[in-house]
């Protein structure tokens, strides 16, 4: 090979060696002289490399939407709304004898029986304009109405459900400051699951429960005597039930209910309850906790356990809220929190846009009570399926005695390569420095994140490297030993092991990408990306760097006589 | 010029039955101690699955002073958590605490869901709760250091429910089986399907061989092992692979010899870098079994197995099998072209247009 087409070659490897360099060491914006110390290069790596938080230190959560459990409520609140809106009607052809009610193992309806079933599609068409069945197919027979959710509609309510709850977390999670939180689907997103990692978080259990945290909040009417008599309360759900003649109907619900100023009254703390009360509500509520705009927590006598929280309604809320407030002068209105009635107040006047949730909170219940009601209320419960958390000082170590592996696996091979391949040996090491500095300045280039398992790709990396060099200079001594001059020998050599190296490299990647795609976004994944980034660079510093090494050495060297090999 | 395998040469076929009849030795006492384990009432598992494929929770935590064992086991026994595994790491202060979910729970499907769930809740807790028995816990930001009055600090937990647990080991499962897929067809493609089921088989021979180990010692089954058995058919396929390759070169150029002799001599002329390429893994391997702590245990453990076994299948099981089914393919009267007895004339093996491999099989 002539002298220039070396020096072009050992251009391009100088080339990309520095803007390998410039990518490991260098900071991404213009260098200062700060840049050129110990410090500075220490700082740049720090911040180019993208550490997994197994390395760096955080919180790994994978958590499911209980899905079936948002369809059979979705099933169930649709059923009683159908019901309901028939028996609002005063036509006496609208009577409802039986409804039943299907959600379970993927199927979800509901059916209506009427007394009279010559009219089903005005009944049908009465019940549509207050309950939105748009996916649901409607079928009849006889005097009975069936509303089912078909698969291809469950997928579609499903999928819309984890975004929607991805939606909540997120905004929770930010509200409470938990910096570059990644969030996504795991698993096909009709699974439910989402994975949620948190970069420095190392004990997530006020995170966790700030995510899981349910804030259904509705106001209803209380079925009572107008004010100045007393709110009607029911020692018991069977007295309750009692006074509804035996049977709760759709369009009423009996809730619990505690006296916040008994509770006062008697001095007891919030965790000792006074016995429960039940009062019965109307349904559905009047407003929900999708109407709120705002929520804070406040506390009037700056007392740690007396905290309130108030909410603002946006202006479809507040219209409807004004509107039935307006014509409920006196009677009593119930704050709805998950089932529980938390405080039953009589209506002194036209409301508009805001109200309060009084009990005595601490004011972390508070804030975090009000950080769920301004995100809105999550679409089904969520359940942990794997919780991972590593400590600062445990990823420091991993990282500390993954390096240290690797390196001392380097050494260990450089120490014998030069011992038993003498002067061939340096062309290895050359090769072998470089393929960790590349594959290291592309993972900073593709800006993908190291991980404990990534380390050990990195490892099988460089273990492909040596073996390539193992190749090619065991195929030079052999040609060599068959009576071939030097450079034919290193010819020879070269091409010969190249065939090789192709045929165990593209194998390894090719069962890499797929690792890399079926791995799904596990440890597995991490492994795959690094074990394809050193296989691609190994074939670049194994054969065009270490062949260009030779090409020095007969050039500088024409009558060289033995090779130190 | 350093080279301890000039001229070497041993006939590596003529003793395939031995090999194989070990590697076989072995698996049959892999299966026996598997499936004895699984039908023995009352006995362990046929595998030491870890937290990660079976559920259950890891704590890691830092003491100021770190208590025995036994004081760390029977302040949990205490606080309720049944059946703690106490393990110390490379560091003298830090233990590890781990709480396999109980066998009554994994057993039934559907409403345990929740309780699976509220293991993977409380694990942190309960431990937690446990450990305050040796005084306060440094929380937060805090550390040993900057809270003089703590005397622990929990510094990782790993808590995966039974169903993540299953999800996990079914998809490294499934990964790794679309990989060999992949290996197989590019082999085939390159080769001939003879060697592609030859490096394939040696792989699920290596994979197969590791498990052995790990159900007869008992070494736990984690999400480290899956990345050491990717290794592991990373580095098989690739002995494969120069092996063959050496094969498919020397066929042409040795027109009159058998492709027994052909294949005996490419083991040999490779066998230098087999030996230096896996002794130089090993040798790195050997270092973190060694100084890699409890931590990489399984991984390392596997690694060490696997890697030695690869470069031992390539020549014992890969090499013989796709020998042996090219001879099957070249004269199925010929019951055992491979018997040193039957020297035949030149029978082509496969009129296959693609393959420069497949030539007559003698010996």
């Amino acid at each position: 090979m002539n002298r220039t087409g070396l020096w072009i070659r050992t251009g391009v490897i100088l080339a990309i060696t520095l803007v390998g360099v410039y990518m490991v060491f260098g900071p991404r914006r213009m260098p200062t002289s700060a840049d050129f110390t110990w410090e500075g290069i220490k700082t740049n790596l720090a911040e180019n490399i993208n550490l997994g938080l197994d390395l760096k230190g955080g919180s790994h959560l994978v958590m499911r939407v209980k899905l079936d459990d948002y369809l059979k409520t979705m099933t169930e609140n649709n059923a009683q709304a159908a019901v309901s809106a028939i028996q609002d009607s005063t036509d006496p052809k609208f009577q409802v004898t039986n409804n039943t009610t299907v959600a379970e193992n993927g199927n979800y309806s509901f059916n209506v029986t009427l007394a009279d079933g010559t009219d089903l599609s005005a009944v049908a068409e009465a019940v549509k304009k207050k309950v939105d069945l748009q996916t649901w197919n409607e079928s009849t027979s006889g005097s009975t109405i069936s509303w089912t959710l078909g698969a291809a509609a469950q997928n579609v309510l499903k999928v819309d459900a984890v975004s929607q709850a991805k939606k909540i977390i997120e905004s929770r999670i930010n509200t409470y400051g938990v910096k570059e939180p990644t969030l996504q689907n795991q698993g096909s997103p009709t699974s439910g699951q989402i994975l949620l990692q948190m970069p420095g978080v190392d004990d997530p259990e006020r995170v966790k429960a700030l995510i899981g945290a349910e804030s259904n909040l509705a106001l209803m009417k209380i079925v009572s005597a107008a004010n100045p008599a007393p709110v009607t309360t029911y020692p018991s759900i069977d007295a309750a039930k009692a006074s509804l003649g035996g049977t709760v109907p759709a369009n009423r619900k009996i809730l619990p209910y505690t006296d916040r100023d008994e509770q006062a009254a008697a001095g007891q703390t919030p965790d000792q309850k006074p016995p429960t009360k039940y009062v019965v509500v109307e349904y559905p509520a009047v407003v929900d906790g999708s109407e709120l705009r705002n929520a804070e927590a406040v506390s009037r006598t700056g007392a740690q356990g007396d905290y309130q929280i108030t909410f603002q309604f946006k202006p479809s809320g507040a219209q409807k809220f004004g509107d039935w407030t307006g014509k409920n002068i006196n009677n009593y209105m119930a704050v709805v929190l998950n089932d529980e009635v938390k405080s039953a107040a009589f209506i002194k006047s036209q409301i508009f846009d805001s109200g309060e949730i009084s009990g005595k909170f601490t004011k972390t219940t508070a804030e975090d009570l009000a950080l769920t009601l301004k995100s809105g209320a999550l679409p089904a419960k969520i359940v942990y399926q794997e919780e991972r958390t590593v400590g600062p000082s445990l990823g420091a170590d991993s990282i500390r005695s993954g390096v240290e592996a690797s390196l001392g696996g380097l050494g260990l091979v450089i120490v014998f390569m030069l011992f038993y391949y003498r002067g061939s040996g340096v062309n290895a090491v050359v090769a072998l420095v470089l393929n960790m500095l590349l594959t290291v300045a592309a993972l900073v280039l593709i800006r993908s994140t190291l991980t404990l398992p990534g380390i050990a790709g990195l490892i099988l990396g460089i273990g492909m490297a040596v073996d390539s060099n193992v190749l090619i200079f065991e195929r030079i001594r052999e040609e060599l030993k068959a009576g071939f001059d030097i450079p034919t020998s290193i010819d020879l050599g070269f091409d010969r092991a190249f065939v090789t190296i192709i045929d165990t490299h593209i194998t390894t990647i090719i069962s890499s990408v797929i690792l890399y795609m079926a791995g799904g976004a596990g440890p597995i994944r991490g492994f795959a990306v690094t074990l394809i980034l050193g296989l691609l660079i190994n074939l670049f510093t194994a054969v065009f760097v270490s062949r260009t090494i030779f090409n020095w050495e007969l050039s500088l060297r024409p009558k060289m006589n033995r090779l130190s090999i | 010029m350093l080279n301890p395998f000039d001229n070497f040469h041993f006939d590596w076929l003529r003793r395939r039955r031995i090999f194989i009849g070990i590697s076989i030795a072995i698996m049959i006492a892999g299966l026996v101690s598997a499936v004895g384990r699984e039908l023995t009432p009352g006995g362990t598992d046929s595998f030491n699955m870890g937290v990660d494929f079976q559920g259950g929770t890891i704590v890691t935590a830092k003491f100021r002073s770190r208590p025995s064992d036994d004081d760390i086991r029977s302040a949990l026994n205490e606080a309720g958590v049944g059946d703690p595994v106490i393990q110390s790491t490379n560091k003298p202060d830090e233990v590890l605490i781990k709480i396999p979910l109980l066998e009554s729970e994994t057993a039934s499907e559907g409403t345990s869901e929740q309780d699976h769930t509220l293991q993977v809740q409380a694990g942190r807790e309960e431990v937690k709760s446990a450990l305050d028995k040796f005084g306060k816990a440094a929380e937060g930001d805090a550390t040993l250091e900057s809270a003089p009055d703590t005397a622990y600090k929990i510094i990782g937990t790993d808590s995966v429910g039974a169903v993540a647990g299953s999800q996990l080991r079914n998809q490294a499962v499934i990964a790794t089986l679309l990989g060999l897929v992949g290996i197989l067809v590019f082999i085939a493609f390159r080769y001939d399907w003879t060697y592609a089921a030859g490096a394939v088989i040696a792989v699920f021979h290596d994979v197969i061989m590791v498990l052995s180990f790990f159900s007869i010692f008992q070494w736990e089954v984690n999400l480290t092992v899956i990345a050491a058995i990717l290794t592991i058919v990373g580095f098989s396929v690739n002995d494969s692979i120069v092996i063959f390759d050496r094969v498919r070169e020397n066929v042409p150029m040795r027109r009159h010899d058998s492709l027994f002799d052909i294949t005996n001599d490419s083991i040999n002329q490779t066998l230098s870098r087999t030996v230096i390429t896996a002794g130089l893994v090993i040798l790195s391997v050997l270092a973190l079994v060694i100084f890699g702590g409890e931590v990489l245990r399984s991984f390392s453990l596997a690694l060490l197995v696997g890697l030695t076994l690869g470069c031992y299948s390539t020549i014992a099981i890969a090499s013989p099998i796709a020998i042996w089914w090219q001879s099957k393919l070249g004269d199925s009267k010929i019951k055992d072209v491979l018997a040193p007895s039957t020297t035949k004339g030149e029978k082509l093996a496969s009129s296959s247009r693609r393959s420069v491999t497949r030539r007559p099989v003698t010996r």
